[in-house]
């Protein structure tokens, strides 16, 4: 096989396998009658064409930083967490735990003791799983998913039977103190100007982008980031380095889980103003797919995070305004994951019929 | 709990179990080859909707289930493409394909009958129909054993007979038949298989298509025997469940019965909290009975069940060693 | 001797294989080129080259796991295709390689007949199958429990269950890859009364080895394959060690390392009574004493899987153990929580891994990380309590790249792009720079080029030079013998007897290796 330049590696074989997942899903859409161009323009129109339109991008693609990140950092020591739902889910009861019971007088330090919470609670749901790899070699993937469900059913517990106010009927905390309310960014100095109307994105991006630059030191310029990406590249030989595999599983996914549950501060908190059941509504398998996409660096993760932001906002609108039902971007989400994670070999092979008679050329 | 009351609920058990065993055998065609599938959730989904599409048009349930056992086996064809032929993550690829099954069927459900992406409900032909066993009538008046048979053991849809049915023949296939030894070898060492002249990825192909074809019918059930018609993810977790029961029988058929079994009843359980208020005297919340099966593979898991032992070429895609 | 009479009887019938100008590249390596052989019929036949001359290769193509890029292929003078196992094994090839294609968790009778089954059903091949094994038992030596269970067999049964996997598919062709690499001397011995037996039976045999006393002692015919070119094809009669080894290596090898006696010091490394469980219980390492003192090179000789690498395992902080072991006076936590590689390091242990790709660094990091693979937390590397110097760690890997001769000196390459004798000059750079009291050295020589042998051999010796004491497993005697101040043969998990190298021959190390005991091999 043609070995691609690292560039192609990096930039083509994402690009192609939007390419693909979109000529898919336009072929899905033909098929239902609808029409891919009115379908793209909608998208497009929705989810970029006014600053109030960006103000849902953004705040999904907030989302997706936190989740994307989680499981980025997750992979670099080969371990792959798909219980991203169950921690965010629980990140969003740390979040109401911390909002709910405790008095904050200005929501900055309200931020802070909700966004302990969330990690706490996100990298607790991570922890057993966790454990259960490093001590008793159980597959993480497996036990992340039976947490998925265990986490769901958790807090649907805990909304119908001990959280939800008393005479309320749908199954969700009591409404956050105002003092908790997070800026949103129509109602930050400078950006109003740009935002005018109402949009749910909030000062919990700049906590994502922050997120992002850390994450980025972690893994390439602190001892912590050396010995996980030795870990995750070959478990023997982290052994001889002297590195701890039951540490670097256990940090890892603590550090995963806890980001994971970090975009409850951002929905839950930012957003809805209560805890409701599934609140993360996929984001959390979402960061799957935005993991993939970015090819697990900080950097991708930002800009496939804005993407299915995107994706997120104009697949809403396409089930307002046309025909095509808000589903089809779950099917664009499979289809990114499905070619970037798991068919890659054969978008590289196509790559590399593209790049082979290039260097034939140089080479006469 | 009174003997009718535990009669409805073992029968129900029954019923409850069937698409999780259908799954729960279709996993272990696909893991003992060596190829791992979480992806049995959305060919479960796909094929529902399919089944439950045809066989509204046709009226006739068995072209239904046909048509389900079609959408199955595409998406178990591309799971296969990906983790044989290009050797990709089998766990991503199980993933990916399961959120493509979640959306479109929903998409091809509302552009068919636009009922929020649902499908008309199916009665008669359209269902499969309880079967009603020999002598069931006759027998029922024995006591204990009699109504067992009538109301538990008697009564159901033929993919319930088939579904216990295939326990026995694939124990039979396993490790009585050329194709069962092959199979076996193939997720434990692929090399063996390899240098003895025989395609892995034929017999990788193979076991994937039937779990294709299990799902295929665990799907058509969903749609078709235990509900009227498909609904937005149907399948409720169902190929998880059957996922979790795999590791619970640790890869073995019979096991693999007792493992849906016990979900199934669980399952059947919490549909019935109010038997359980009135024999234990206390409430358990209902999330708590959704959540048994997880939290009894993670006790499984954590080894106090004995330690499971999956294929071991499982997940690896195989590659020959110079 | 009988191979001459057979060679020069099959000179009139075609030869059972005939290969004709056979060439395959991967890339830009071409792994054969041009070869061209005749094996005749009843005759054992050796190919012969150091790792990587491709003689793997050339036994790929010819069980059809490769095609080859040219060339042809003749059966019995009939030109033959082979594009898979399966028509190698309707040809008649037979294949034992080096790492068994065994299915662990079954019988070996299940092994035998996988892939050779009469019909859909078990049952009659199975009953088949053990008549078949009772007769081959009976006729060739190889007998074995046809109901045990593959993976409780000795690792000599395990490659008997491979010769009878080839012999049931009727294969009159037998080629097998490195037989005698897991092999203790006794059973090497077994196996070539196996194969003289089959031999006299008309089968026609090829060993792949890299050893010139197997070649000598069992072939008819030798080929000497060279970066990827067939050099010669002898008469084992008519040929010797010698010859061979320099057809093998182009040049007269220089098996004696240039080095002053040694002028050992105090005691660095004492062990007493060391023992070693691996992860499924079995004891390897069965109580052991050894000391090394300042300024020498204690060489452990050993067939491979006699304890030799668990003994440096648990000496480099990667496997737990239990007993003494006393480095500078201090004893060394076995099993707690200081029984890890870094805290080795820590008390001045160095560790060059026998497996250098897998344990001695990560083939996708660059070359300078990877110059600091277990040194990590050195505060060298630091910026700061969190941060690390990127930049330090790259000018320190430019000079160590220099000093050890890594070509090319290029820190940001990925280690997976470097030769097997640069990588391994990677990792003696970053452990033997660290000026350890104690090296641990495997294999520091497995699959590099002649040149990097020298380089690496002399460094050792400069090491030990220094006043540093030096640990070194090898399976190769010759190593052993020119680099060793002293000799420890391990056998089954014990140390056999202590020699001093000019005091000793292949002879008696080698009866100290197959188990016999102090005494009588002396």
């Amino acid at each position: 096989m043609t070995k691609l330049p690292v560039w192609a590696d990096v930039v083509l074989v994402p690009l192609i396998s939007l390419l693909l997942a979109g000529a898919i899903s336009a072929l899905v859409i033909l098929g239902i009658g609808g029409s891919p161009w009115e379908a793209l323009t909608t998208m497009v129109d929705g989810a970029l064409g006014s600053p109030y339109a960006w103000g849902y991008t953004l705040y999904y693609a907030t989302s997706f930083i936190f989740t994307g990140l989680a499981v980025t950092v997750a992979f670099h020591a080969a371990m792959f967490n798909i219980g991203g739902e169950g921690q965010a889910q629980l990140g969003g009861l740390g979040v109401a735990l911390a909002c709910l019971f405790i008095p904050w007088p200005h929501w900055s330090l309200a931020l802070l003791g909700a966004a302990t919470g969330a990690a706490l609670f996100g990298a607790a749901w991570a922890m057993i799983p966790a454990w259960m790899q490093a001590k008793r070699g159980s597959h993480i993937v497996i036990t992340t998913i039976m947490f998925n469900y265990i986490g769901a059913a958790l807090i649907i517990y805990l909304l119908v039977y001990v959280l939800r106010p008393v005479g309320q009927m749908d199954p969700a905390t009591a409404n956050f103190p105002p003092s908790t309310h997070l800026p949103t960014l129509n109602q930050i100095p400078g950006l109003n100007l740009i935002f005018t109307k109402k949009v749910p994105a909030n000062v919990s991006l700049f906590v994502a982008l922050i997120a992002c630059y850390l994450v980025w030191v972690l893994l390439w310029r602190t001892q912590l980031g050396y010995e996980l990406r030795a870990f995750g590249k070959s478990q023997e030989a982290a052994k001889y380095a002297g590195i701890s595999g039951t540490k670097i599983i256990m940090v890892s996914m603590l550090i995963s889980g806890a980001l994971a549950g970090l975009m409850s501060i951002n929905n839950v908190m930012g957003e809805s103003g209560r805890l409701l059941q599934n609140s993360s509504e996929g984001a959390g398998f979402i960061g799957i797919a935005v993991a993939l996409m970015g090819r697990n660096h900080p950097v991708g993760v930002l800009l496939a995070a804005i993407l299915f932001g995107f994706l997120y906002q104009g697949g809403a609108e396409l089930g307002l305004w046309t025909s095509i039902p808000i589903e089809l971007r779950t099917v664009v989400q499979g289809l990114v994951i499905l070619f970037t994670g798991a068919l890659d070999q054969m978008v590289r092979m196509m790559l590399g019929l593209v790049f082979r008679p290039a260097r034939k050329l140089e080479a006469a | 709990m009174d003997y009718a009351t535990l009669l409805q609920i073992l029968d129900s058990t029954l019923r409850l179990a069937t698409p999780l065993l259908l799954a729960c055998l279709a996993g272990l065609y696909s893991e003992r080859s060596g190829i791992f599938d979480i992806g049995l959730e959305g060919k479960m989904l796909a094929a529902a909707m399919a089944t439950g599409a045809v066989a509204f048009y046709s009226g006739n349930v068995w072209v239904g289930a046909l048509a389900g056992i079609g959408a199955s086996l595409v998406f178990a064809v591309v799971h296969g493409l990906a983790s044989i032929t290009f050797r990709g993550n089998q766990l991503i690829s199980g993933v990916a394909l399961n959120f493509v099954a979640s959306g479109i069927t929903v998409l091809i459900a509302q552009a068919m009958f636009g009922q929020g992406g649902r499908t008309p409900p199916l009665d008669g032909a359209a269902r499969f129909n309880p079967i009603t066993l020999p002598f069931a009538d006759a027998l029922g008046t024995v006591p204990v054993l009699g109504p067992l048979y009538r109301e538990v053991i008697s009564g159901h849809t033929a993919l319930v007979y088939v579904a216990l049915a295939a326990v026995p023949l694939t124990w039979w296939v396993l490790y009585r038949t050329r194709y069962g030894l092959r199979l076996r070898a193939v997720g434990e060492n692929p090399a063996s298989v390899d240098t003895a002249g025989v395609s892995v990825a034929r017999l990788r192909y193979s076991a994937v298509a039937i779990t294709g074809i299990l799902c295929g019918l665990a799907g058509a059930y969903m749609a078709a025997g235990l509900q009227a018609g498909f609904g937005r993810e149907m399948t409720a977790g169902r190929g998880y469940i059957a996922l979790a029961a795999l590791i619970f029988a640790n890869w073995l058929p019979w096991r693999a019965l007792a493992a849906t079994l016990l979900f199934g009843f669980l399952q059947a359980l919490a549909l019935r909290p109010d038997v359980i208020e009135r024999t234990l005297q206390i409430s358990i919340p209902v999330p708590a009975l959704d959540a048994l099966p997880y939290v009894l593979t993670i006790i499984v898991l954590f080894g106090f069940v004995g330690k499971p032992q999956p294929p071991r070429a499982g997940g690896e895609p195989y590659v020959k060693e110079r | 001797m009988t191979g001459d009479t057979n060679v020069g009887r099959q000179e009139t019938a075609a030869p059972a294989i005939e290969l004709r100008g056979i060439s395959k590249a991967f890339g830009s390596v071409q792994a054969n080129k041009d070869i061209s052989i005749k094996v005749a019929r009843g005759t054992i036949h050796g190919i012969i080259g150091e790792n990587g001359a491709g003689k793997s290769t050339l036994m790929s193509i010819l069980y059809g796991f490769y095609r080859a890029d040219a060339g042809e292929i003749l059966i019995h003078g009939r030109p033959t295709q082979i594009p898979d196992s399966q028509a190698a094994i309707r040809a008649g090839i037979g294949m034992v390689f080096q790492h068994f294609k065994l299915v662990n968790t079954f019988t070996v009778l299940e092994n035998v007949i996988l892939g050779a089954e009469d019909g859909p059903l078990l049952r009659p091949s199975l009953s088949k199958a053990r008549k078949v094994l009772q007769d081959l038992a009976r006729d060739y030596e190889l007998d074995v429990d046809p109901d045990a269970l593959v993976e409780d067999l000795s690792v000599g049964h395990q490659q008997r269950v491979e010769i009878l996997k080839a012999l049931y598919r009727q294969a009159d062709i037998l080629i097998l890859d490195e037989p005698t690499g897991v092999l203790t001397p006794d059973e090497a011995d077994h196996l070539f009364r196996i194969l003289r037996g089959l031999k006299d039976q008309g089968k026609t045999i090829i060993i792949i080895t890299h050893k010139l006393r197997e070649i000598m002692e069992i072939t008819d015919t030798v080929s000497v394959m060279r970066r990827g070119q067939m050099t010669a094809t002898v008469k084992t009669a008519e040929t010797s060690p010698e010859q061979l080894a320099e057809l093998m290596v182009g040049r007269k090898v220089l098996l004696d390392v240039a080095k002053t006696p040694a002028t050992p010091g105090r005691t660095i490394l004492e062990v007493k009574g060391l023992r070693v469980r691996d992860e499924h219980g079995v004891e390897r390492v069965k109580g052991i004493d050894l000391h090394i003192r300042a300024g020498e090179i204690l060489g452990i000789a050993g067939v491979a899987g006699n304890g030799q690498s668990e003994l440096i395992e648990v000496l480099g902080g990667i496997m737990k153990g239990s007993g003494t072991v006393l480095l500078n006076g201090e004893p060394l936590d076995l099993s707690g929580r200081a029984s890890d590689a870094e805290s080795r390091r820590e008390k001045g242990v160095a560790h060059v891994p026998e497996d250098r790709q897998h344990l001695g660094m990560i083939l996708d990091f660059t070359a300078w990380e990877n110059l600091a693979f277990g040194y990590q937390g050195d505060p060298a590397y630091h910026r700061n309590a969190i941060l690390m110097d990127n930049d330090a760690m790259m000018q320190e890997a430019l000079g160590k790249m220099e000093r050890f001769d890594v070509r090319p000196p290029i820190p940001t390459l990925q280690g997976k792009s470097f030769s097997g004798g640069n990588q391994q000059k990677i990792i003696l750079a970053r452990e033997i720079e660290r000026n350890p009291d104690l090296l641990l050295v495997g294999q520091p020589t497995r699959g590099v080029d002649i040149g990097a042998i020298e380089f690496i051999h002399k460094r050792i010796v400069e090491l030990r030079d220094a006043g540093k004491a030096v640990l070194l497993v090898s399976v190769e005697l010759d190593e052993i013998m020119s680099l060793s101040d002293r000799i420890a043969v391990m056998f089954d998990g014990r140390i056999m007897g202590e020699r001093d190298p000019d005091q000793t021959n292949e002879r008696e190390l080698g009866l100290l290796m197959a188990g016999v005991d102090n005494e009588t091999a002396a």
